[in-house]
């Protein structure tokens, strides 16, 4: 029989129990009369011997397990009850509820996917990254290293190699109607060895996944085959089930589509991919150093064999880097002396966000128990105005452990309030965090508000419910019967009064640890945008060109473009200056970075820019030394470089570089020689080490880059204004070339840093809600004080105490409680911040100024607070407070 | 008033069970015939007849019916199950054991125990 079932057919039993208990007091009674007792007499022994027919029922109830259900129904409605009764205090309960526990859900549907839960393929746990070590840092490895540690491994069931590969897709399906005014669009795409998806373990939905034949060596006479992401299906070739088999065109060659993955397919490892295809390497010529397949540019991903550990793979991975074989030759610069690194994805997906997020949730956490002490708070205060009911309910023979149960009833459904009205703010949240987060958060299409984070609001709505209830209602229950039911007796309950000031102590206390954190991420970003990047990043446009077709298979034609594009560029009214370059600072480009070496034999890896002529005037890059690049630099003219002011100071300590020679990636090449300095510019992010540098001109560069970022400088504040033009300008030359990250410096300048933005933001919130929450705090405590000491007060009103002193004694009350709050938030915050330490710069961790800052705030919103109270304390008519005793 | 002796905890379901094995019968009767049958030894305290009484019935070990008793008056009689029986078998079974074992440990001399 179901629990709902008995409790639904609880009023027969009530009425079956009544009416057997009634029989046998009958039977007893008249069983006593027969015996000669009078039958009041015999009445009163049969109640007697039974003990009390209501005890009885009650234990038969007990008895039948059906009791605590009735209970439970019983507590919430009339826990229902007490909440409408009181509907300002449940509002202001549920409401502070309802932001810790949506902070918190939010929150946590945000770092689930990422920090939690399993990434979206079969047995995830057994895949890894593997990474080469070059110059001491993590890099990407090469194709020849691949290939060695695929056929030399046991540990993996599949490995696979890939990069980010970004064609154009033209809508046209064969070259000769090149008229057609489709759009280009420049799709995100993946390059991939053909065991990518065995690896990750998803299958193409239609069609099939690619096979070894698909990776033949020739990258020019090899099958172009294509794999597509649902979406890109559905939205540019409307879900055609006839897909697969059809060509499309992409970098003006035919590729013929061989699958579709599966709708759901998340692939973590290039968010923003959208097809993919083989890559073509070849792997033959490996004692031919100078190629692209010795070249670390690819992402190594593995699938470790069942029952292998990540252990043991590391060791054998070990084992093979440690003793090289005749069969795999290795280049010095990949010769793996230091080994590989390999980590499980799920971290390495979540590592780079891992500080950002565990500090956010360290905040979250904070926020959620001072909302929790908040109520705790307002309940401790409404338990004493309830004395009298419960020492009433006790003594109609309620027991502890009753009393408690209802009150945690009470609190639970105020919990469940907090907590739907918590999923609203969740709800709101988890669009503003994905809206805010930085770029990059992996999995951020995961995001959502899910079972497991229904789950998880459940779990703290009931948790919270539990822990904010539980002190109040054991304070409640330990009232005594005398002084509870003399509800005019105002003598105060000390401990009660003891708990709740050290509640307001802690809520101020945890209120200034997130203060103090927010503040130093403020002071860290402030300092990290005072640093000059080493160009002029106001009234800058950029914007990313991708060559586009086999007319510009040939390098002279790519520079004709640029040439003619910078011309039609400069002609647009409000252009000041425009250039190329193939490495955009600050624009999170990567693949610039080359090896160098002076005729000392000294090498450097570099960032590589392959700049046309006005670049450094254009961006305002410092000349320190000698000349810039101009017109002359042809490929004719002898090549000349421009290197970085710290490149200059290592390789040049005291001497003149200006006349030195250096090669710039291959050795085979002619020196460039060096012509002039520039100073330092920031390439990966402001906060990053200074890079080495070197620039050259697309004519002396010994192969010709695949995209260029054009820079504008413009005469008006409006830079963004002029894209449509600039455009125009491009597509004039070529009306086929995709243009994309249209975007002013400014903005990437703010996006570089927008992880710690995004946990400043996160934390100014939190802490703004946390200051708010303990000022209410300060004030509730300070209310109820005072409405206690009402009669205190008038008594020294009457005894001649000014408005001025008893205002002085509330506020010293509430400031001495926000200093202790402060004394221990301080020190708590001290502590706290050594887990933000990744996210700061050029700030201590105990930098007076935030610290003292804080300390400000907080005493003057605390002393907003305390006034209220005091002010109405000190309005106290003495003759009404006395005359009412 | 001869003293009375208390019951041994969970005597009182096994005492139950026997009465109500001897054929279906109404709470106050059970309490009138415990009384009798011990000769007034075991007071059942009439409190916890009936916790008890729903408490076996809601095991299963009990079902209860309400009839008519002699005098016309309805009253809930109880009857045993199938599974109060073999309750009641093995339970009767291990108070015999127990009972004759600790009247052997009693009936031991005080040098036998040496």
């Amino acid at each position: 029989m179901s629990w709902w079932r008995r409790l639904s057919r609880r009023n027969r039993m009530e009425e079956q129990l009544e009416k057997e208990m009634r029989f046998h007091l009958d039977q007893h009674t008249a069983d006593l009369i027969a015996q000669g007792h009078n039958p009041a007499e015999a009445r009163r022994q049969a109640r007697l011997a039974l003990g009390g027919p209501e005890q009885v029922k009650e234990d038969c109830r007990d008895a039948r397990g059906t009791r605590w259900l009735g209970d439970l129904w019983h507590d919430f409605r009339y826990a229902a009850r007490t909440l409408r009764q009181r509907p300002g205090f449940a509002a202001v309960g549920a409401t502070t509820l309802a932001l810790g526990i949506g902070a918190s859900t939010a929150i946590f549907s945000t770092v689930n996917p990422i920090l939690f839960d399993t990434l979206p393929y079969p047995h995830a746990g057994q895949l890894m990254m593997i990474w080469d070590i070059f110059q001491g840092a993590r890099s990407d490895v090469t194709f020849h290293t691949y290939r060695e540690v695929a056929a030399r491994n046991r540990s993996f069931d599949a490995l696979a190699v890939m990069e980010a590969w970004q064609p154009t897709l033209t809508s046209r399906t064969s070259r000769t109607s090149r008229t057609s005014a489709s759009q280009p669009e420049r799709i995100d795409g993946q390059s991939v060895s053909a065991g990518y998806f065995r690896v990750l373990g998803v299958a193409p939905a239609l069609g099939r996944d690619f096979h070894a034949g698909d990776n033949a060596d020739d990258r020019f006479k090899g099958p172009r085959v294509t794999i597509l992401s649902d979406t890109l299906w559905r939205t540019r070739f409307a879900g055609d089930p006839a897909i697969v088999g059809r060509q499309i065109t992409l970098d003006d060659d035919l590729y013929t589509v061989v699958g579709v993955m599966p709708r759901g397919f998340e692939n973590v490892l290039e968010p923003s991919a959208e097809l993919w295809s083989p890559m073509h390497y070849d792997t033959g010529h490996v004692t031919a150093f100078e190629t692209a397949e010795w070249g670390h540019h690819l992402q190594m991903v593995g699938r470790l064999r069942p029952g292998v550990t990540t252990d043991q793979a590391r060791r054998e991975l070990n084992t093979i880097t440690l003793h090289p074989v005749p069969d795999f030759p290795r280049p010095p610069w990949a010769a793996l002396k230091y080994g590989l690194i390999s980590n499980p994805l799920q971290g390495e997906i979540s590592r780079s966000v891992k500080p950002v997020l565990l500090a956010v949730i360290g905040a979250v956490i904070l926020v959620l128990a001072i909302a929790s002490v908040n109520v705790t708070n307002l309940l401790l205060a409404r338990g004493a105005q309830r004395r009298g009911e419960f020492a009433m309910r006790t003594a109609l023979g309620a027991g502890r452990p009753r009393l408690i149960r209802q009150l945690l009833t009470e609190t639970l459904l105020l919990a469940l309030l907090g907590g739907a009205l918590g999923m609203l703010v969740a709800e709101l949240g988890v669009d503003a965090l994905v809206a805010l987060s930085p770029s990059g958060l992996p999995r951020a299409g995961a995001i959502a508000i899910d079972g497991a984070v229904f789950a998880f609001a459940f779990g703290v709505t009931t948790l919270v419910g539990l822990v904010v209830g539980l002190v109040p209602a054991l304070y409640a229950a330990r009232g005594d019967l005398v002084t509870g039911i003399q509800q005019g007796s105002r003598r105060t309950a000390g401990g009660r009064q003891f708990t709740r000031r050290a509640l307001v102590v802690s809520e101020v206390a945890l209120a200034i640890v997130l203060l103090v954190s927010a503040g130093l991420l403020w002071r860290s970003l402030a300092r990290v945008f005072a640093v000059a990047p080493g160009f002029d990043a106001g009234r800058l446009l950029t914007m990313q060109v991708q060559y586009n077709g086999h007319r510009y298979d040939d390098g002279r034609a790519r520079r004709r473009f640029l040439a003619q594009a910078l011309e039609a560029v400069r002609r647009v009214p409000g252009v000041a200056a425009a250039a190329f370059t193939s490495l955009l600072p600050l624009s999170g480009e990567q693949n610039g970075t080359y090896g160098t070496q002076f005729e000392d034999g000294r090498s450097y890896d570099v960032s590589r820019y392959a700049v046309t002529p006005g670049y450094c005037q254009t961006m305002r890059i410092a000349l320190r030394r000698g000349r810039l690049l101009d017109e002359h630099d042809t490929a004719a003219a002898p090549p000349a470089v421009l290197i970085g002011e710290s490149l200059a100071k290592s390789q040049f300590p005291g001497q003149d570089p200006i006349g030195r020679r250096v090669h710039v990636g291959p050795l085979n090449r002619p020196w460039y020689n060096v012509v002039g300095v520039v100073g330092d510019v920031k390439q990966g992010s402001l906060v990053d080490i200074q890079p080495h540098a070197v620039y050259l001109t697309p004519a002396q560069s010994w192969f010709a880059d695949d995209t260029m970022s054009l820079v504008v400088r413009a005469r008006g504040s409006d830079v963004t204004a002029l894209a449509p033009a600039i455009k125009n300008a491009i597509w004039s030359v070529d009306q086929d070339q995709p243009i994309v990250r249209v975007v002013a410096m400014d903005t990437l300048l703010a996006q570089s840093e927008s992880q710690r933005r995004f946990a400043l933001i996160v934390f100014q919130a939190f802490a703004g809600v946390a200051l708010l929450l303990a000022a209410t705090g300060i004030y509730g405590v300070l209310s109820g004080n005072v409405a206690e000491r009402l009669r205190e007060i008038g008594v020294r009103a009457a005894l001649g105490a000014s408005h001025g002193d008893i205002l002085a004694l509330v506020v010293r009350q509430g400031m001495a409680l926000t200093g202790v709050g402060v004394a221990i938030g301080l020190g708590g915050a001290a502590a706290a911040s050594g887990a933000l330490v990744t996210l700061l710069f050029g700030v201590s961790r105990l930098d007076p100024v935030t610290y003292l800052c804080v300390i400000a705030l907080s005493a003057g919103v605390a002393a907003i607070a305390c006034w209220v109270p005091a002010w109405r304390a000190a309005r106290v008519d003495p003759a009404i407070i006395l005359r009412a005793e | 008033m001869t003293p009375k002796s208390d019951l041994p905890q969970g005597t009182l379901d096994l005492l139950i069970l026997k009465v109500v094995a001897l054929g279906p019968v109404h709470g106050y009767a059970i309490a009138q015939r415990l009384q009798q049958v011990s000769r007034d030894v075991v007071q059942v305290p009439q409190g916890s007849l009936y916790p008890a009484l729903h408490r076996l019935e809601y095991r299963g070990l009990l079902a209860a019916d309400w009839k008519e008793t002699g005098t016309g008056r309805e009253a809930r009689f109880y009857r045993l199950t199938r599974k109060g029986r073999a309750q009641l078998e093995t339970e009767a079974a291990s108070w015999q054991r127990l009972t004759e074992a600790v009247g052997l440990i009693l009936k031991l001399s005080e040098g036998g125990a040496q």
